[in-house]
């Protein structure tokens, strides 16, 4: 998602070398905690302590790490900890994981330059850096056991939390955790060799799962309540854009439990003792809205805009001789797409608790990208970032939508504070309907692809796309979008690693005054639907199998055709499927990922159903092999369920949408059996958060064409009948 | 006022009668493994027993509950839901997470009624709870591997 930023702030702020000397503190009674220092001119660049915890290791053995990422459901917290585990050669029994603190430098995403989770880059940018931080705290409960029993530190050995020596003795972490405080760290700790690895690449369970089970307190943010909190819902206006002209909070004000109800610059908020007051009263509020700057388009009107700029060139994004190409074909395939807004519809309602005593801020949620909430709240309460604290709380499911580069909640959330004025915690919760209706969405696009193809082989593609760019009027937009291009508009086809002739790319980014987002796996939510869907096309169009006609474009990117040999060796793919069943293969790069899935459906009076997908992923180094089977499990869920029947409207710029009634999300009996296979490898990890979602709505809509002879090309496909 | 029975305790809570019981168990007694998903009945996050049939508490009343035997996540035991929280576990089910209360709710009310449920019972009986993760996939298997646990 927001890997684009990482060569971006690169740029502009040249590569950090420095990375942090290891450090140690602890001692009585707190045991040993192996952290991070920075030089001095990191001192004075962020002004603070340098000490920066990632392992603490307490007297009874109980090993703790600090993740500086969001868990939002993706694993990642486990993971780090997997990687602190292996080091230390820690049992899983005496793991535990917390969120970081937020800070900009010490939690700092290495590839962001700030910190933040998203890009599927958390295990890719840690791999190193959690790993360092285990072998230290090791070196030195070993060096405090050599120490203690006089033996040499070349004589012990360490194994599932016991430290051991040849000799009889034995201990655990906890009783030389102490000791090992007091001593130096070693300036570069010796890291394992991965044949000397336990755990990564095998299977280590999800240190958070026993907690999801029992239904823990204070868990998520939503469980967050702070003593003497109030809560806040907002009536926000109903139209982009459109803001506040008058309110009657009579009725409102009556209702029990009500403190107060306050005009804000982001709508009406409604204070409360307790949630269900709030939102029973901001029923009753009368407002009226002022329209004049809103967006009051229906989303039929700008579709159809779309296409009539889809006829006309764009923004080049990607040079070529096309027209050459395409007079050289035999056979040319010419294909229109249209793709809805989408939300992110996270289980979890956006909710925040802040407490602003006027010179500091404390925030109680999932956040995501710690240091924008940082910063935009302290701007909001004209404070320092440094003095907003946040606690960051499991996320139930973000999908992009925490991380705004606003900081949109946060923002409302210190506004809401500033008014109160009191130094009282507020909690302000979005009900399922301010979160359909809140904006923030995949955006819409339209593409027009037209391509040939001669002796199996490519000549020649060109390919127009409209749609709403993301970065454009945030503060990354000089570094994300340049020549007119948002690189997320286009990703996954500009950049294809299919070896296509003569393909040119362009673009028209539209205003809409609806505000858009990443959404789990970005430009690639679209591009690889097109790109996939024209590549079954082109080879029915040359008489090739697909999976054929793919690894006959793929001659320089192994990695990508290994995943689609793989997928379709196990799927069966060149045995006949069985009777009533037809088959549709896509393969996707992604976040420096690759995935093919094989999708086996029925069709039933010509409604689809997906029976069983196969998928395939080389994702380098599988860190946790039963999370990254997990993630493609549910990440190609939670595409399906978006190409199926998802979508965002608007009649005069009103969200028709509300509820899961109205966006239904996908359900079990949708769920298709899915198998997932991993490709082993030696390259450093990457993404896996989102790679799993590109692939299926392409896969399945490959089948539906094998079925029917129709793919379908408008999304989703419930406007078709086809679920 | 309002008395409810909540995993066996009786409590006396200030509330309207139309307040639902999900707010109830959330706010007035801090019981807040129960989640808020929706608030209409549409995603299954807020289910909880009563008189051990699973329940939407978003769409019943603190006064529809009273007098009944309401049992949360926090508290829910027996074999079934033993055999639910180890299969969950052994199977990795959850990612977020944040649905999981009311999956085991469901999941464990299906199986005291039918200690072995074919693939069609449980999506009968789950459809109603929702995953955005998705986990439905895994959710199926660790329901059959939990009738498997209660059988053995």
């Amino acid at each position: 998602m927001l890997h684009h930023l990482e060569k971006a702030i690169e740029a502009t702020n040249p590569p950090l070398t420095r990375r942090g000397f290891l450090a140690v503190t602890g001692g009585a009674g707190v045991g040993l905690i192996v952290g991070f220092s920075f030089p001095r001119g990191a001192k004075a660049a962020t002004g603070d302590d340098q000490f920066n915890p990632f392992v603490m290791i307490d007297s009874d053995g109980i090993v703790t790490v600090l993740s500086k990422h969001l868990d939002k459901g993706q694993g990642t917290a486990t993971g780090l900890a997997t990687l602190v585990a292996e080091e230390l050669d820690a049992s899983v029994e005496q793991m535990r994981v917390e969120h970081a603190p937020a800070h900009p430098e010490v939690y700092k995403n290495l590839l962001f330059g700030v910190q933040g989770t998203g890009g599927s880059t958390a295990i890719a940018n840690s791999f190193e850096q959690y790993r360092k931080a285990g072998a230290a705290a090791k070196a030195m409960l070993v060096a405090a056991a050599a120490d203690s029993w006089g033996v040499p530190a070349g004589e012990i050995t360490v194994a599932n939390g016991t430290i051991t020596h040849g000799s009889g003795k034995s201990a655990t972490f906890g009783d030389f955790a102490e000791a090992a405080s007091g001593l130096e760290p070693p300036a570069e700790p010796t890291l394992k060799t991965p044949d000397q690895w336990v755990y990564i690449g095998k299977d280590f369970p999800r240190l958070d799962i026993p907690n999801k089970t029992m239904g823990a307190p204070r868990t998520y943010g939503l469980d967050i309540d702070v003593e003497n909190r109030l809560v806040a819902v907002i009536a926000r206006p109903p139209k982009f854009g459109a803001v506040l002209k008058s309110v009657d909070a009579t009725e409102a004000k009556a209702v029990r439990g009500v403190v107060d109800v306050r005009e804000t610059p982001v709508g009406v908020a409604v204070f409360a003792e307790s949630t269900w007051p709030a939102i029973k009263a901001r029923d009753l509020l009368v407002m009226e809205w002022d329209d004049s700057n809103a967006e009051t388009r229906g989303s039929d009107a700008i579709l159809a805009e779309f296409k009539a700029l889809a006829e006309t060139p764009g923004a080049v994004a990607h040079a070529a001789d096309y027209e050459a190409g395409l007079a050289e074909a035999e056979t040319i395939v010419e294909m229109d797409y249209s793709f809805p807004f989408l939300a992110h519809a996270p289980m979890e309602p956006l909710d925040i608790t802040i407490l602003f005593d006027g010179e500091t801020a404390t925030l109680w949620t999932g956040s995501q990208i710690q240091t924008i909430d940082q910063g935009a709240t302290a701007a909001v309460l004209e404070i320092t970032p440094d003095k907003v604290t946040i606690n960051t709380q499991w996320a139930g499911g973000s999908f992009g939508r925490r991380a705004t580069t606003n900081a949109d909640y946060a923002v409302e959330a210190a506004l809401l504070a500033k008014i109160w004025g009191e130094a009282r915690p507020i909690k302000v919760v979005w009900t399922r309907e301010d979160d359909i209706k809140g904006g923030y969405y995949r955006p819409m696009y339209v593409h027009k692809a037209r391509a040939g193809v001669k002796d199996g082989k490519i000549t020649g593609w060109h390919h127009r796309i409209v749609g709403q760019s993301i970065f454009t009027g945030t503060a990354f937009e000089s570094l994300i979008v340049q020549d007119g291009i948002d690189h997320t508009s286009v990703e996954g086809i500009a950049d294809t690693t299919y070896s296509i002739p003569n393909m040119q790319v362009e673009l028209h980014s539209p205003p809409v005054g609806v505000p858009p987002l990443w959404w789990r796996s970005v430009g690639h939510t679209h591009t690889a639907y097109v790109m996939e869907t024209m590549m079954d096309a082109l080879a029915k169009a040359a008489g090739v199998d697909p999976v054929e006609f793919r690894l006959a474009h793929l001659g320089n990117d192994p990695r990508k055709a290994g995943v689609l040999k793989l997928a379709a060796e196990k799927a069966g793919w060149t045995e006949p499927v069985g009777a009533g069943r037809h088959r549709g293969v896509a393969v996707h790069k992604s976040f420096n990922s690759y995935v093919a899935e094989i999708a086996e459906i029925s069709m039933n009076d010509g409604v689809v159903k997906v029976e069983k997908v196969v998928a395939a992923v080389d994702c380098g180094i599988p860190v946790n092999p039963d999370n990254i089977a997990g993630q493609v499990e549910g990440g190609l869920g939670f595409g399906l369920g978006a190409v199926m029947r998802n979508e965002i409207t608007f009649t005069d710029g009103e969200v028709d949408q509300a509820n899961f009634d109205t966006y239904e999300p996908l359900r079990i009996d949708d769920m298709p059996d899915v198998e997932v296979h991993i490709v082993p490898s030696t390259e450093p990890p990457t993404g896996i958060g989102e790679p799993g979602t590109p692939p299926i709505g392409p896969a399945v809509a490959n089948a539906i064409g094998q079925a029917t002879g129709q793919t379908p090309t408008e999304l989703p496909w419930s406007k078709g009948g086809l679920v | 006022m309002v008395q409810l029975t909540v995993n066996g305790q009786t409590h006396d809570i200030d509330v309207d009668a139309d307040t639902p019981l999900l707010w109830a168990l959330r706010d007035e007694l801090g019981m807040t493994g129960t989640k808020f998903g929706c608030g209409l009945a549409l995603c299954g996050a807020c289910t909880v027993h009563i008189d051990g049939v699973a329940m939407r508490s978003c769409q019943t009343t603190v006064e529809d509950a009273e007098g009944t035997e309401i049992t949360t996540i926090e508290a829910i035991e027996g074999k079934a839901a033993d055999a639910v929280r180890a299969a969950w576990q052994e199977i990795q089910v959850p990612q977020c997470g944040y649905c999981q209360s009311g999956q085991i709710m469901s999941a464990t009310a299906l199986l005291v009624e039918n200690a072995k449920p074919t693939d069609e019972d449980i999506d009968t009986a789950m459809y109603g709870n929702a995953c955005r993760c998705a986990t439905y996939h895994r959710i199926r298997k660790a329901i059959h591997r939990a009738a498997d646990l209660m059988e053995a």
